[in-house]
């Protein structure tokens, strides 16, 4: 078969969906199984880029003359795989949740691994061979593929939003024969009529009817599958968008009763709801509303119904912002305490619109009442952009306590509650006015202890100079609530407080003034934990208790948003000795899971990257130590820039989907044009070429990182275009820049010792996954600031290398 | 191939319970370190009496057959339809807690595999017993009547209200997940009587919650960690 030249489209195309087939990975397992799983299993996927490299280059002999068709083996075994290989992984019984207790589930883990790795492998295998075959022109082959990347991560958000994910892998699967067809065309290859053949294929793949066996299986513990096992319980309403997938549940027998935590003095039942489940997790209940308000009497039994007891004149009628208000029950809880205006934040479109219009009679129009106002968008984002004062604003419950309770948060950014969060919320109150946030109770307490501290990091911040007369925070059996005031509390209050939590067996878990004998009198604790935790945090050794304290409740920040990080390695040791008393249902594990992550990845990348140099009779045919470092240090130090801007320009773009689109898109783009500027400055010198863009890059991190928090503060009250325009814009430099290392070292291997590309191609694969979970481990210990600066030292480590090819 | 055969044989180990005898040492050494686990933690003791129904209830018939090798493990194990049969820690704990006794009248609500009821059938005079999921009603109920459970009545239903015709109870152990604790299940708490509720994930019991109602019918409640674990070490 005569092979001309690189198979650009082909290239562009099958990236687009490889890249597209991440992103939905994370979805469909998401719904599966749990988010952080998806994680995991993507992470080691991945590892499938870095063996193909390997695979190429210790079977590059006899490929050599089969090229052409060995790359359409490869490109139409990537399409196929992508569905077979996730409907087969979840044939596999892994259950997470006995990860710790059945010595089989690694094993299954491990055969998920090696399932979702397949269409990666075979993804890679395309673009390792034509980067091997065509080195000369790696630059424009790069700018193909991570173009063509760029592409998929935004082209997938769209798909998502008009059909459900698992039509989004048939029309993947589609476009991956499509660019096997592409690819017959731009190889020449023999007999033309393949391409037909592919594209046909492609069209009966996409016109094929979704069929019962495509749809997902979520895991039997989620908390759907658990609802949906009971008598009586229908599916009414699914909803689907990149945000998660909605399932809005109706009980024909068992009604829900949602009231997470109420008194145990309560004599109310809630009146009917219908449960709204998203990923398979949850329930938010949409509560029956008929404009009256006594049915609604059960809200006022919960620890979240504090701040009204509190709010006094002149706030009786009070102006309430609700951050996160999903179903409307914290807005319900609103209108039954009198709120003047209430103001609803919901990120998810769709959520709002099962109260707004499908639900609206049920709801009793409450999103529709005219003290009502929702807004589609990010709290953060919301509380930057408008200039309203609030009476109180109600951080509501977002998450369910399943997940919560199993530690299932740890990986997740969160700038909901960091100290930067709670001051901005703070600036947005009236005199008098007062945060009130309500968590979960976790024993021994860890968020509500961790949100305490960051309450008292962000009054201190703001220059109070006695945040503990601000403070207050109660907790049920199931709940914990904490008021942050504007101003010092009142006697009054304080009475309102003890009164309100006396009245529902509540107990007060510290107060302005307050002595250790009333802490733990109704919810009894082996120890007044709570208390004394909130003394400890206003002391002057609260650093001291902070080190001492078995999990980490250090206040998160925006450079560190992981609020739900408790994990310390000693008190895992202590809980692991404990397992059999039950030690390990305290551990947070998400934290132990990522660890996992990156030593699985590590061990691959070594024994796949070292494979080729043991098998290989001759060793010189393999390139320098100096090689491995360059690939592996670009590798890394891409994928440490990437995620830690990423983060940067979440909090500027309000909207953690849209903003890692966009961003993604973005870097991904920009580098492109970088490669392919690389191939066009080639006679340059690579040398020079890389050192530019090494000096650049440096150059415009050092000074993001000094200017961008003040530059987004200045222009967060733009319009939405506007900033992306302007991200873009501030992208686009850096990119092109960390665009240009990659191509120009595989064409330099080219000329020098172009037998080593496969090999540098499997490093830098590796080293791409390897960098994306380092850089979460290290910016949960020191910051995103911290990786920046880490990836620019690392690109400087190129530079050097590169110096010293052959 | 000799991996093959290896496995075969595992396999095989697995699916067929072994017999009887085995079964009883292995629960005996079950029941050993169940008391050796709890009382690791110096708050905690283990009523003989709780000791002697943990060591006679066959665990081994609670479970699906291809777990039964597994089932004097100290762990939980899944029972189908997404539940569990609890760790047998944390089922001899939720005993000891409510402190049962002859003669008494428990309320249990979420029957699952049935064998919470079968440990307290073997201390108290009658068990009422809830469950919501259809299919696991009916297998428990079977199951409790062939081993000869005649003090437990099963029954499919909303565990909400609880179970009035028989109230008011000694004791009621709630092992359903529930966002609050359903006030009808106070209502039939007898004063002075006892209530625990084990919070957390699916394999997993953070807390157990004991509700005691006083004489004059006030509650108070407890969270009771199951693993002797103190967030904090020295003097602050």
């Amino acid at each position: 078969m005569p092979v001309l030249k690189p198979p650009f489209f082909a290239i562009g195309l099958l990236s687009s969906c490889l890249l597209a087939y991440e992103v939905l990975l994370t979805r469909l397992f998401s719904i599966v199984l749990w988010h952080h799983f998806a994680y995991m299993i993507i992470s080691a996927a991945m590892l499938g880029f870095g063996a193909s490299g390997t695979a190429l280059a210790l079977l590059k002999e006899k490929i050599a003359p089969h090229i052409g068709a060995v790359y359409l083996i490869a490109a139409t075994s990537t399409a196929f795989l992508m569905p077979l290989a996730f409907l087969l992984a979840q044939q596999v019984p892994f259950n997470p949740l006995e990860l710790l207790w059945d010595g089989t589930q690694p094993a299954k883990l491990l055969a998920i691994y090696l399932l979702m790795m397949l269409p990666f492998f075979f993804g890679g295998l395309c673009m390792g061979l034509v980067l091997w075959h065509f080195g000369g022109n790696a630059g424009r082959i790069y700018a193909f593929d991570i173009l063509g990347a760029g592409a998929g991560s935004l082209g997938v958000i769209g798909l998502l939003y008009v059909m459900p994910p698992h039509k989004v892998l048939i029309v993947l699967t589609a476009l991956s024969l499509a660019a096997a067809a592409v690819a017959v065309i731009e190889l020449e290859m023999r007999p033309k009529w393949m391409a037909k053949v592919f594209f046909g294929l492609a069209l009966i793949v996409a016109a094929m009817p979704p069929g019962n066996w495509m749809l997902t299986h979520p895991s039997t513990y989620k908390d759907l599958s658990q609802t949906l096992n009971i008598t009586g319980m229908r599916v009414i309403e699914e909803r689907s968008s990149p945000l998660g997938q909605i399932t809005v549940v109706e009980s024909s027998r068992i009604p829900f009763r949602h009231a997470p935590g109420m008194s145990l003095n309560a004599m109310d039942e809630p009146p009917p709801q219908l449960a709204v489940f998203v990923d398979g997790n949850g329930p938010a209940v949409i509560t029956r509303f008929d404009g009256t308000l006594a049915p609604l009497a059960y809200l006022d039994q919960l620890t979240s119904a504090l701040p009204y007891h509190v709010l006094n004149e002149p706030h009786s009628r009070p102006h309430v912002l609700v951050l996160g208000a999903g179903a409307g029950g914290d807005v319900l809880q609103a209108l039954y305490h009198g709120a003047g205006k209430i103001d609803a934040v919901e990120l998810d479109r769709n959520i709002i619109d099962l109260v707004q219009r499908r639900f609206s009679g049920f709801a009793g129009n409450l999103y529709a009442r005219p003290e009502v106002h929702t807004y589609e968008g990010e709290a953060r984002g919301f509380v930057n952009t408008h200039d309203d004062r609030y009476d109180l604003i109600q951080v509501a419950l977002l998450d369910s306590f399943g997940v919560a309770s199993a530690g299932l948060y740890g990986l997740s950014e969160s700038y909901l509650y960091t100290v930067e969060a709670l001051q901005t919320y703070l600036n947005r109150l009236t005199p008098g006015g007062m945060l009130a946030v309500t968590r979960w109770l976790s024993l021994p307490p860890r968020d509500s202890l961790k949100l305490f501290a960051t309450a008292v990091a962000a009054l201190e911040r703001a220059g109070v100079s006695n945040p503990a007369a601000r403070l207050a925070m109660i907790r049920g059996w199931k709940t914990v609530t904490l008021l942050v005031k504007h101003s010092d509390f009142t006697s009054g209050e304080i009475a309102a407080i003890k009164e309100f939590s006396r009245a529902r067996s509540f107990d007060v878990a510290y107060y302005p003034g307050m002595r250790a004998d009333e802490a733990n009198r109704y919810n009894l604790l082996a120890q007044p934990y709570f208390y004394e935790g909130a003394v400890a945090l206003l002391g002057t050794e609260r650093q001291a208790f902070l080190d001492r304290y078995k999990f980490s409740i250090e206040p998160a920040t925006d450079d560190r948003p992981y609020f739900f990080h408790f994990f310390k390695w000693n008190a895992a040791a202590e809980l692991f000795a404990l397992r059999e008393q039950g030690g390990m249902a305290l551990l947070d594990w998400s934290y132990p899971l990522l660890v996992a992550t990156l030593l699985q990845a590590f061990v691959a990348s070594i024994l796949l990257v070292l494979a080729p140099l043991a098998v290989s009779r001759r060793r010189r045919a393999l390139p320098t130590l100096r090689v491995a470092l360059y690939f592996l240090a670009i590798g890394l130090a891409f994928m440490f820039m990437e995620i830690a801007f990423i983060q940067k320009f979440v909090l500027f773009l309000a909207h953690p989907l849209y903003a890692v689109a966009v961003v993604l898109c973005a870097f991904l783009v920009f580098a492109g044009v970088g490669s392919w500027l690389a191939e066009r400055w080639r006679g340059r010198g690579s040398n020079r070429n890389v050192s530019l863009a090494v000096v650049a890059i440096a150059t415009l991190s050092v000074i993001y990182l000094a200017v961008l928090p003040s530059v987004f503060q200045g222009l967060i009250h733009l319009s939405d275009p506007a900033k992306i325009a302007i991200s873009v814009a501030l992208i686009a430099p850096l990119a092109v820049c960390m665009g240009i290392p990659f191509p120009t070292g595989m064409m330099r291997l080219a000329s020098t010792a172009q037998d080593a590309i496969p090999w540098a191609w499997a490093i830098n694969g590796f080293a791409s996954v390897v960098g994306a979970v380092l850089a979460t481990l290290l910016a949960i210990h020191l910051g995103f600031a911290a990786v920046i600066l880490l990836a620019v030292l690392i690109y400087g480590l190129a530079g050097a290398a590169l110096k010293g090819f052959a | 191939m000799r991996h093959l055969i290896l496995g075969t044989f595992l396999y095989l180990c697995c699916a067929f319970p072994s017999h009887g005898e085995e079964f009883d040492a292995k629960r005996h050494k079950m029941v050993e370190e169940i008391l050796a686990d709890i009382t690791a933690n110096d708050r905690f003791t283990l009523d003989p009496t709780v000791q002697a129904a943990m060591g006679k209830v066959e665990r081994h018939r609670f479970v699906p057959g291809w777990l039964a090798a597994f089932a004097y493990l100290n762990r939980p194990l899944p029972i189908g339809h997404g539940q569990t049969i609890s760790q047998p820690t944390i089922v001899a704990l939720m005993t000891d807690l409510i402190k049962v006794k002859a003669g008494d009248k428990v309320l249990e609500i979420g029957t699952g595999s049935g064998y919470q009821a079968a440990v307290l059938a073997e201390i108290v005079e009658s068990v009422y017993s809830i469950e919501i999921i259809e299919p696991l009603e009916k297998e428990a109920a079977e199951r409790l009547k062939s081993l000869g459970y005649g003090n437990v009545k099963v029954k499919l239903s909303d565990g909400y209200y609880g179970w009035p015709e028989a109230a008011p109870f000694d004791a009621i152990v709630v092992t359903a997940a529930s966002s609050h604790v359903p006030p009808p299940l106070i209502k039939q708490l007898k004063p002075g009587g006892r209530m625990v509720i084990p919070l957390g994930a699916q394999f997993m019991t953070q807390y157990l919650m004991l509700v005691e109602k006083r004489m004059d019918g006030s509650v108070t409640s407890h969270q009771i960690a199951p693993v002797a674990f103190v967030p904090l070490t020295g003097k602050h």
